[in-house]
């Protein structure tokens, strides 16, 4: 059996306690204020389409801040450095200003709800529902991992012991009892306020990151001695984020420049930032077009930053000299055992039936890095503060899962229900049904939180099934856009047909070290990737390539559609949205061209 | 849309500042010693402070103008607030 980490104790106090409740009574209390002004399906799931770019553009950002990225981005820069800010420079800046100059224009101008009804509008009912059905499944197993996740930590922090022990229940509770609260009160503020309620919470939940965790890294650079103190303890290849990427054996993440651009630059992270209706949905939220644009690039700016928010401290953590203080109820020598093979803050995953430490295949220890950040927040914040930083970090969990039930709510209603089901269904029906979804979309959240803690293979499988459906979309979405001549054949057969490209690649390679199954190889093996990543990036490649080719192929063999039912959804039939009365600094063009400057800027700065 | 997400930021931040700050002033400096001995929660408390109360400033700054504008226009302006 494997054990986490044995950690310090958080010893919470009142004030701690006191700082979580007065997040909570916020968080209800937005809901409750907004309540009155949801009348229709408009306002409830797309927040009647009346918010400045500001508000969104912090909520597309914070939707995709969930605690995993927080936790798995710090984990990423305690495991492989600087190199982890690719995520946010090269694997999410430049998608997001394309999305903001070039994409938006047809989501938001198209007046799609969504964006498999943008499919719908452009292509077809089938590619829609192809679509529609696998985000929606996706959607509802994301929130559950979320939750699933919450409540681990919650319970390895030991979190809620002291006050489950004095409400008399049993130990062993904990995580059934994290798992409620954090349904429940998800639940409360999207039933009350719809997507405007989540939006508002999104942006309180920013701010509140930057306040728990900017404290973290002025304490952990000032003890370490600030970036050269941190580059005096780390590897050389740790603090440049570019050097040893001219092949995929020489830097920490086993990839190459190539595979790393067009894998993650291009590929995974267009896939997601260009055509995910989660975060889309924060954009159509917008009071106007022109908004709805900004949102993205606003967005960026923040994102841009956010590497020394989270990736510094996972970074500090694995660079500290001090070792693990003693945990509380782990025996002398299991401590002696952690502190001896983990490294910095980060303690090494120890077997619990022998309490030795559990070792990789050359005999090294494993650490446990998704505990950087946790055990950042505990090594340096007093009570009072860590109550703060602790709060952030419980709602980055929340609003991860309400950004899944919203985007949720409203494909499930909107793409599936009334296209399928109730097509006459009236305005208050569909508003009804949005908030049974939103029920059940929790419900399945939960379900799928419990199936996390018995069945972890189905998980990775599941996981691994998303990957594949989500690698080609971007292919789809560049030639419907951009090129009048697609068809919704092609479009749907190319997504198929991409789709098991990366399935059948997948079952082709493995990563080094890794044996045949969930890892891959599963039909034969044909080429080894020097690390998991560099696999992942290859199958997006594959697909998105083979869909591109499938989807062109088949829509020059396929009847094109009138250009006169394009207007509006494709490039070249669309009029450009004037910016004639927009000031310079405000045209998204602009904004974009500066903001892709900065993150050039960044790059040459942590070459 | 309905209130102007600016007024529950602000005050969430001034009452969890006031608290940070209030805390730091009564607490015992021995709990200050994993914190490189710098008092973080008066200070962070401060930061906070500052924060909440620009934010109270902005969001009802706009409020007022909403307020102030011809009382015909009102049902406009008021939506319009909203939007803000």
């Amino acid at each position: 059996m494997e054990r986490r980490g044995l950690l310090p104790i958080a010893n919470l106090t009142a004030i701690d306690w006191l700082i979580m409740l007065v997040y909570f009574g916020f968080v209800l209390g937005i809901g409750v204020v907004l309540k009155r002004y949801i009348k229709t399906s408009t306002d409830f799931f797309l927040a009647g389409r009346s918010l400045p770019a500001w508000i969104c553009g912090l909520a597309f950002l914070s939707a995709n801040l969930g605690a995993q990225e927080v936790i798995g981005m710090a984990a990423s820069g305690a495991k492989y450095g600087i190199e982890t800010s690719h995520f946010y420079w090269i694997g999410a800046v430049p998608a997001m200003v394309f999305l903001g100059v070039f994409m938006m224009p047809f989501y938001y101008g198209s007046r799609a709800r969504s964006v498999p009804e943008y499919l719908r509008l452009r292509f077809d009912e089938k590619t829609r529902g192809f679509n529609a059905i696998s985000f929606a499944s996706m959607t509802v197993f994301s929130s559950g991992i979320s939750m699933y996740a919450m409540a681990k930590l919650i319970q390895t922090l030991h979190l809620l012991d002291a006050p489950v022990a004095r409400f008399g229940f049993p130990s062993g509770w904990t995580f059934h009892i994290s798992i409620v609260i954090a349904a429940v009160i998800v639940l409360a503020y999207i039933l009350l306020g719809g997507l405007t309620s989540a939006i508002y919470n999104e942006v309180l939940q920013f701010f509140l990151i930057v306040a728990g965790f900017l404290p973290l890294v002025f304490l952990g650079l000032k003890n370490i001695g600030g970036w050269s103190g941190l580059k005096l303890n780390l590897p050389a290849n740790f603090t440049h984020s570019w050097r040893g990427l001219e092949s995929a054996h020489t830097n920490p993440m086993g990839v190459e420049v190539f595979g790393l651009m067009m894998g993650l630059g291009f590929v995974l992270s267009f896939g997601y930032w260009c055509t995910d209706f989660l975060v889309v949905q924060r954009a159509m939220a917008a009071d106007s077009i022109s908004a709805a644009r900004r949102t993205p690039l606003i967005a960026a700016l923040p994102k841009m930053v956010f590497p020394l928010l989270v990736i510094l401290p996972g970074m500090i953590a694995i660079a500290l000299p001090t070792p693990n203080r003693p945990a509380r109820n782990a025996s002398a020598s299991q401590v002696q055992q952690m502190n001896d093979s983990g490294k910095g803050l980060i303690p090494a995953k120890i077997d619990e039936t022998t309490g030795a430490p559990l070792l990789d295949a050359d005999g090294k220890p494993i650490l446990d890095y998704d505990l950087a950040i946790p055990n950042m927040l505990l090594h340096y914040f007093p009570t009072g503060l860590l109550g703060l930083g602790l709060t952030a970090l419980l709602a980055s969990f929340m609003s991860g899962m309400a950004g899944n039930v919203t985007a949720f709510n409203t494909v499930w209603t909107y793409d599936i229900y009334q296209s399928y089901i109730n097509k006459t269904a009236s305005d208050g029906h569909l508003l009804w049904m949005g908030r049974v979804a939103t029920l059940s979309g929790i419900a399945l959240s939960v379900a799928s939180a419990y199936a996390a803690t018995r069945f972890n293979n189905i998980m990775d499988f599941l996981q691994l099934v998303f990957a594949f459906v989500n690698a080609p979309l971007f292919a789809t979405f560049l030639l419907g856009m951009f090129w009048k001549r697609t068809t919704g054949h092609g479009a749907f057969f190319g997504l198929i047909l991409g789709t098991a490209s990366a399935a059948i690649h997948h079952g082709l390679t493995l990563p080094v070290g890794a044996s045949a199954g969930i890892k891959g190889g599963w039909i034969t093996l044909l080429h080894t990737y020097p690390s998991e990543m560099a696999q992942n990036f290859w199958t997006a490649i594959w697909a998105f390539c083979v869909c591109l080719a499938a989807t062109a192929a088949i829509s020059l063999t396929t009847r094109p559609r009138d250009e006169q039912e394009l207007v509006g959804l494709v490039y070249s039939l669309t009029e450009r949205p004037s910016e004639q009365h927009v000031p310079w600094y405000l045209r998204p063009g602009a904004l974009g061209v500066v903001v892709l400057c900065l993150a050039v800027i960044l790059n040459v700065i942590f070459r | 849309m309905g209130i102007d997400i600016r007024l529950p930021i602000g005050l969430m931040f001034t009452v969890l500042g006031v608290m940070l700050t209030v805390y730091g002033r009564i607490s015992n400096p021995a709990i200050y010693a994993r914190s490189l001995r710098i008092n973080v929660n008066s200070m962070w408390g401060v930061v906070l402070l500052i924060f909440g109360a620009l934010m109270l400033a902005l969001g009802a700054r706009s409020h007022r103008r909403a307020a102030s504008r011809d009382p015909a226009c009102q049902a406009i302006a008021d939506r319009e607030h909203g939007e803000r």
